[in-house]
């Protein structure tokens, strides 16, 4: 009968051995071998750009971490900061950041003829390149807060400016000064001595994190820390309004609705909101929020209900996810023995589903934190985080903006030493997000059951 | 169901909470070509005054004046800045919403620079004819009125490069593109006789105006509706591309664009100043009078921004690049009067 399996007529073909490949089985594994290919390149291509976008944001980014100061003995001269003498902060503070900046320029001049540096400058105020505004408001606020100290010589580390800064990242080279009107090449010999003498150094500022937005004209003071405060109360309100209704939403459909049209129809509409574009919810949130229930412009907690809006789809579509994961056993046992619908729900189900529940609302608040679209219609982006909130309704109801938003204000903005704070910014949202994605790993790691 | 209820609850917290905080800063909005004035101002203001800084948001001129003239209230912006007048458009709107009495105050003035890459071909001299010869979408050749054939800058000027016609151009939500319209393209469209061309073909004096002030949409002319960011985005990776900026926004960035006279005159603050350089406008910022007094530190706000401590020509305004207004005394008069439109002036 083995002749039965063998091609009928003509000649038998010879039996092969298993290890030689037929023609066939080549073809066959050469194709597979091509897709296996094909999907190493693929692979490759979406390392080599990562790896691109990776380098390139830290390349442009990590010199916003750090800043160049001046250290300066400023002689605090009463006749300058206090007219009348008397010490009060009250008065003293009649004296104007205008009053107090030619008091750094000559301390800086004494500093530079002291260090025995040439120039062609003959006036302490062509030292004022070199410094960043911010510095008057330093010292005035050092001042006002320490009235004794007027009359001493007080050390003060100051920002230098901008183009200071500039200089000493390579971003600005002496190439491009000549018409440059805030700085010259002379200015850049008295920095290059400077740096000799100790007195000029590039330090690590911990301001970029923690301080607030400064105006166009100083990018060396601006900070991303009040718009980090705007994103976290926006996520306070996000999470505590998304999740409950989220997760109540998503238990009363999986466990309790009835199927029928009205559910199906709600399920589809969920769905598709989780596709509907961020910049819909920012119109939506100005046309209810704002212009209907009269909540304040640019207030986190409008960009929280904003978010909470653009969130809740993907958690009740993640919690429904994560419930239906749990078996059926568990339920029907649960009744079984005489517990509630609810208790069952309650008691059983949703801890065990609740490991899926905070994967998918950390992934939904990380998204969240990331967006920047809807936040642009309701007045979070400007010249608004300054700001620190002083208290918890003012840290919901007073003007802030949100890290992506004032990384985006930032990439506007006329100076290129914004440019290095925009991607500097960047970097600190990365982290956070990737925090947040951890988190959101260990606690699917740690907690989920698999059946 | 229990989704809507909630939602619904939420809401009603929410502007339960709303009623209960009071606003103690400036609110500011509008002209992004204002912003980064106000933000110096409105920075400095935070330092010395003991008001919370304002805050500012951009927006562009129109949207600004828009939410001006919502209604006087709380929830309603205290200025508008604009790098425009206000239009008797606007002004209506503003008195149908009860904003009657806006306070006009122009805090200088600003120069808009043609530049293009710093090594790119030399565009460094231009009249506003030869613009309009690259820009209009009829032009006058051999005396007659055409559709614009011309796709080099030397076809109609030998003294520009052989370069190919590229320009970015503010887009009409802009108070720039009006300034560019009626400063350079009418101008030029007068200088080159096609305005009497036009007229000469019929048209009335209106049309022949609106014509005059026509792009060409064969693609040479890109509208820019962003900011001058994506302007100099676009000019970089255009090396013919001629873009239109701020002087300011030049001013901070002569190390990628070069900039190009206008009817010989370089632009400067001394140049604009005069009045010498052609292209240039006032700016301005609106205040609601119904909110002095109300909002906290607004009068203060107001009077500092026009101060010479702040506007003056040696202020920290004219330093980023703010032509101050000669007439500057006299706004000042006018803000501490509270002096509304429509009074003494």
């Amino acid at each position: 009968m083995t002749d039965a399996s063998m091609p009928s007529g003509g000649k038998a073909a010879p039996r092969k051995s298993l290890m030689i490949e037929d023609a066939r089985t080549k073809r066959r594994n050469a194709a597979e071998k091509r897709f296996q290919a094909y999907g190493l390149a693929a692979i490759a291509v979406g390392v080599f750009f990562l790896v691109v976008l990776l380098w390139s944001i830290l390349a442009s980014g990590l010199g916003a971490f750090q800043q160049t100061f001046i250290e300066t003995p400023i002689y605090l001269d009463e006749a300058k900061v206090d007219k009348k003498g008397n010490r009060n902060p009250e008065e003293m503070s009649k004296t104007t950041t205008f009053g107090y900046a030619p008091l750094i320029q000559t301390a800086l001049w004494e500093q530079v003829q002291a260090a025995g540096i040439e120039t062609p400058f003959t006036k302490s105020k062509e030292m004022k390149a070199l410094l960043s505004d911010s510095a008057a408001a330093q010292v005035r606020d050092y001042v006002l807060s320490h009235p004794e100290q007027v009359g001493e010589t007080v050390t003060f580390r100051i920002l230098a400016a901008s183009r200071v800064d500039g200089y000493l990242k390579g971003r600005v080279v002496r190439e491009d000064l000549a018409r440059d009107k805030s700085i010259d090449a002379e200015h850049l010999d008295v920095v290059d001595r400077l740096v000799d003498a100790g007195v000029i150094r590039k330090q690590f500022n911990l301001d970029f994190i923690v301080g607030a937005d400064a105006s166009e004209k100083r990018p060396e003071q601006a900070g991303l820390g009040v718009a980090m405060l705007g994103s976290f109360y926006m996520m306070l309100v996000v999470l505590v309004l998304a999740l409950p209704i989220g997760v109540a939403a998503s238990i009363y459909l999986e466990e309790f609705a009835p199927q029928n049209k009205v559910t199906d129809f709600i399920e589809v509409n969920i769905s598709n909101l989780a596709a509907v574009p961020s910049i819909v919810f920012g119109i939506l949130g100005l046309a209810a929020f704002i212009q209907f229930a009269h909540l304040p412009m640019s207030a986190p907690l409008v960009g929280g209900l904003v978010l909470t809006l653009m969130t809740l789809p993907t958690i009740i579509i993640s919690t429904r996810a994560s419930l239906k994961s749990v078996p059926p056993s568990i339920r029907d046992a649960a009744l079984g023995v005489g517990a509630s619908k609810m208790q069952s729900v309650f008691h059983h189900v949703l801890p065990l589903a609740m490991p899926g529940i905070l994967t998918g609302t950390i992934i939904g608040l990380a998204q969240a934190l990331g967006e920047t679209a809807p936040l642009l219609l309701i007045g979070m982006v400007g010249y608004v985080a300054t700001n620190y909130p002083d208290g918890l309704v003012s840290g919901f109801m007073a003007p802030n903006s949100a890290m992506p938003a004032q990384i985006f204000e930032w990439a506007k903005r006329a100076d290129p030493a914004y440019y290095e704070r925009a991607w500097g910014g960047i970097i600190v949202l990365l982290v956070f997000l990737l925090t947040m994605n951890i988190i959101a790993i260990i606690l699917r790691r740690r907690f989920e059951r698999r059946w | 169901m229990k989704f809507v209820k909630l939602t619904a609850s939420t809401l009603a917290i929410a502007s339960v909470a709303s009623v209960a905080a009071a606003r103690d800063n400036v609110q500011v909005a509008g002209s992004s070509t204002v912003l980064p004035y106000a933000s110096i101002v409105a920075e400095a203001f935070g330092e010395n005054f003991d008001f919370p800084t304002p805050v500012v948001e951009s927006g562009g001129s129109s949207a600004g004046l828009k939410r001006f003239c919502e209604g006087v209230g709380e929830n309603t912006i205290d200025i508008a800045n604009a790098s425009r007048k206000i239009k008797d458009k606007e002004v209506t709107a503003c008195a149908e919403a009860g904003v009657t009495d806006i306070i006009e105050v122009r805090i200088g003035y600003d120069g808009i620079v043609f530049a293009s890459q710093i090594d790119g071909p030399a565009f460094t001299a231009f009249e506003p004819a030869d613009i309009y010869n690259a820009l209009a979408p009829k032009i006058v050749k051999n005396g007659e009125l055409v559709d614009n054939p011309y796709t080099k800058w030397n076809e109609f000027n030998g003294d520009l490069p052989d370069a190919e016609i590229m320009a970015f151009i503010p887009g009409t939500k802009h108070g720039t593109r009006e300034v560019f319209e009626e400063k350079v393209l009418a101008a030029g469209c007068e200088a080159t006789g096609a305005l009497q061309a036009m007229l000469d073909g019929g048209m009335s004096e209106d049309d022949a105006e609106d014509a005059c002030i026509a792009v060409r949409t064969d693609g040479r002319s890109v509208d820019i509706d962003g900011d001058y960011t994506e302007t100099l985005a676009s000019i970089g990776s255009n090396q013919n591309g001629i873009g239109i900026f701020g002087l300011a926004f030049y001013e901070n960035n002569t190390d990628k664009l070069k900039v190009a006279t206008m009817s010989g005159v370089e632009p400067a603050t001394e140049t604009i100043a005069s009045g010498e350089y052609p292209v240039s406008r006032p700016l301005y910022f609106y205040i609601k009078k119904a909110h002095i007094g109300v909002v906290p530190g607004l009068k203060e706000y107001a009077e500092f921004f026009v101060s010479d401590d702040m506007a003056g020509p040696d202020g920290p305004l004219a330093e980023y690049g703010l032509v101050s207004d000669p007439e500057l005394a006299q706004t000042q008069e006018a803000v501490a009067d509270e002096q509304t439109m429509g009074e003494g002036m």
